[in-house]
């Protein structure tokens, strides 16, 4: 292999991977712009299995869109409508009740919560709803509300983000998805989310979150407008985040599904950008313990050939994500342990079910 | 050895040197052309089928020249250069029939045959108690301009004794394309994996390809593709993404005499098929304007000629139209001509000293 990382023009990074040795934002771009594609998964590779070996996780989990109703409405987004569409909706306590109970017999171990900013739903309604989560099931743990949901329940509540964090995990928060963080770049975010968190303030959230003792996921949503630096620039800002706080377990980069979105003269995004968006965040990521290919996003071919390419995460057994179908996804709505176990013993990996803080289940 | 063991990247960076060696212009063709299915009756029963019907079923169906000059009409006027004109083994229909289904075709429209698999041309030497090269030639003269690498499934009669046990034999397979090329058409070469074969019986469906490229230079390409289980008889999980690209790359490596290798985005989808370019793949295949099989097995990818180029550039490559040997659309005459020795002796290149003297 050493030859071709010299004739690709990649050999001072390999090594550096291979003394372990942080990559600069002109490697970020190198590694982007190569036509090398299986010498940057064999990069990846490197530290994937040095920080993994070759383990592959899922998890078994339940996702809940408590509403779509939304004032950000983000050109990005197919899912966000404002609450006088046909489509909108908001689910009562009593539904997010009842959808815990109907997989009571399932062996979930987590429940991912998020939703669509609402203009007039109080706060007391998400303190009701992880207490009415608990009762219903107390083992169970929640993931729930993004950066940019705790900013709009801070806002909405006159309370500061620690409270507000305290607040809810008094009542059985025990995680942050990395949701909203799309490009942290402003140029990007007055053109396709302007009234959204600031990329500033979502690392703010986060890292006022992993002060408080929570850890939390972080995402991009790539392959739309964004430039190749504005995706190096939004990693080593998370990278320098979790250099101060290292609460962060897990990235997840998140491919653009144009369909039924403002951006729908956009195309999907091809199967070499995934893969090397997955193998450059590993890459430039040396602080972040796990990368995720989310196989909901990805579809299982590309997600199983990222475990190859960086990736140590396919996500779950997920039931009933509304956010990435609505865009178009074709994959199917869950997949079996079953499936997820032969997709991950295919790729040479030993499949290993972990909890939301990757603890063996 | 090499198969099972090594590291997915490694395996990956062994087949992307063979093809950059092979097409050092960063060029991925693709042809403009449509599946036609003259029939779907077919006598063969094949356990992975999922298209076929049997003779009295009421689902059976002949194209009549109605429309089969319909969606030859459609084809020219998307750009169509070729036909990939194939269907199940009638048990009726004479030798005739093909003959003059090929004339009619040739009478009306200025395109390419590549028409009938080598189990088709088994079986209609057996209806008509012609030879195979009797039968080749005949269907030569009626407009047969190449032939397609179908029904090659896996060529160990092990295997084929499993899942196809009433269609041509490993050795009538071979000796259907031998003669093709002997008689100067050019084939492809196909393998479907991923049903109730063994890895070692994958490896020696390779040699026995490359041992008869070795021997007459005919094929342009191979095509692989993994078993597709729904509807049929065969119960086995759906092939994954990582075996499609090992075994594109295993292909890649072993298949060192063979000039192209295509990608399956239909059975792939377009993600994969994107990543196949760099893991032995420089060619994207047809923009099937129409795909009956695969379909009937509950995979139905499309894709336009504009996202077929758009999945090409977007990996770093020129996309280029082409014929079905290979020889670019769109450059003059000489260029043309430029480009198709330059194939020639790549391959001559590759085949290395065995194929000395093979040429014709």
């Amino acid at each position: 292999m050493e030859k071709v990382f010299k004739e690709a023009g990649l050999f001072e990074i390999y090594e550096k991977v291979l003394s372990d040795t942080r990559l600069s934002a002109e490697d970020g771009e190198l590694l982007f712009s190569t036509t090398h594609l299986p010498a940057l998964g064999y990069l990846a590779n490197i530290v994937r299995e040095r920080l993994n070996g070759n383990r592959a996780y899922y998890i078994y989990n339940q996702h809940i869109n408590y509403s779509n109703i939304c004032i950000n409405l983000c050109k990005f987004c197919a899912f966000g409508k404002e609450k006088t569409h046909p489509k909108a909706y908001e689910m009562s306590i009593e539904e997010i009740v009842s959808k815990i109970r109907e997989r009571h017999a399932e062996p979930v171990t987590e429940v991912h919560i998020v939703g669509g900013l609402h203009p007039d739903l109080p706060y007391q309604y998400y303190i009701d709803m992880l207490r009415a989560v608990k009762a219903e099931r107390p083992e169970i743990h929640i993931q729930a509300f993004t950066c940019v949901e705790i900013a709009h329940l801070a806002a909405i509540s006159g309370r500061s983000i620690t409270e507000t964090l305290e607040d809810f995990m008094q009542v059985g928060l025990g995680s942050i998805p990395g949701g909203g963080a799309e490009v942290f770049s402003t140029r990007i975010r007055e053109k396709l989310c302007p009234k959204k968190l600031s990329g500033k303030d979502w690392l703010e959230v986060a890292k006022t979150a992993h002060r408080a003792g929570l850890r939390t996921n972080a995402t991009m949503l790539y392959g739309h407008i964004e430039t190749i630096s504005e995706r190096i620039e939004h990693l080593l800002a998370l990278r320098e985040a979790q250099d101060e706080t290292g609460g962060f377990l897990c990235y997840i980069p998140l491919a653009f599904h144009p369909k039924n979105t403002k951006l729908e003269y956009l195309s999907s995004t091809g199967g070499v950008d995934d893969l090397k968006s997955i193998a450059v965040s590993r890459l430039l990521l040396d602080n972040f313990p796990h990368i995720k290919a989310y196989w909901v996003m990805l579809g299982p071919k590309v997600a199983q050939i990222a475990l190859s390419f960086g990736a140590d995460d396919l996500d779950g057994t997920v039931l009933e994500e509304k956010i990435t179908h609505m865009a178009g996804a074709d994959t199917s709505q869950a997949m079996t342990r079953s499936e997820i176990e032969h997709l991950i013993r295919q790729a040479g990996r030993e499949p290993v079910e972990r909890d939301t803080l990757y603890e063996p289940v | 050895m090499l198969y099972q063991e090594a590291d997915l990247n490694v395996l990956g960076q062994l087949a992307d040197e063979v093809r950059r060696r092979l097409h050092p212009k960063p060029i991925v063709t693709y042809v403009i052309d449509r599946n036609i299915n003259y029939t779907n009756i077919c006598i063969s029963g094949c356990k992975f089928c999922a298209y076929y019907c049997a003779p009295g079923d009421l689902s059976g169906y002949i194209l009549s020249r109605q429309e089969l000059a319909e969606k030859l009409e459609e084809t020219k006027s998307l750009g169509g250069t070729q036909i990939l004109l194939q269907g199940g083994l009638h048990p009726d229909l004479p030798l005739s029939f093909y003959e003059e289904m090929l004339s009619f075709i040739k009478a009306n429209f200025a395109i390419h045959c590549h028409a009938f698999s080598p189990p088709e041309i088994v079986h209609f030497s057996k209806i008509s108690g012609l030879s195979v090269k009797e039968v080749l030639v005949r269907l030569i003269k009626a407009g047969l301009d190449s032939i397609p690498g179908g029904g090659a499934e896996i060529l160990t009669d092990r295997v084929r004794k499993q899942i196809s046990p009433r269609k041509a034999t490993t050795d009538e397979w071979l000796n259907v394309m031998e003669t093709a090329h002997g008689l100067g058409l050019k084939t492809t070469a196909t393998m479907m994996y991923g049903h109730v074969e063994r890895l070692e019986e994958r490896i020696e469906h390779l040699l026995r390809l490359r041992d008869l490229q070795d021997r007459t230079g005919g094929f342009t390409a191979f095509i692989a593709w993994p078993f597709q289980p729904k509807n049929t008889a065969l119960d086995v999980r759906p092939s994954t993404g990582q075996e499609y690209l090992r075994l594109l790359s295993i292909s890649r490596i072993v298949l060192d005499n063979f000039p192209n290798l295509q990608a399956s985005w239909v059975t792939q989808g377009p993600k994969v098929a994107q990543i196949a370019l760099f893991f032995g793949a420089n060619d994207f295949g047809s923009t099937m304007i129409e795909e009956n099989v695969v379909a009937a097995a509950g995979v139905s990818h499309r894709l336009s000629e504009a996202e077929i180029r758009k999945i090409v550039t977007g990996a770093g490559f020129e996309p280029r139209q082409r014929l079905m040997d290979y020889t670019l659309v769109g450059e003059s005459g000489a260029e043309g001509k430029g480009r198709r020795s330059e194939v020639r002796s790549q391959r001559a290149e590759v085949g290395g000293q065995k194929s000395e003297g093979k040429k014709k």
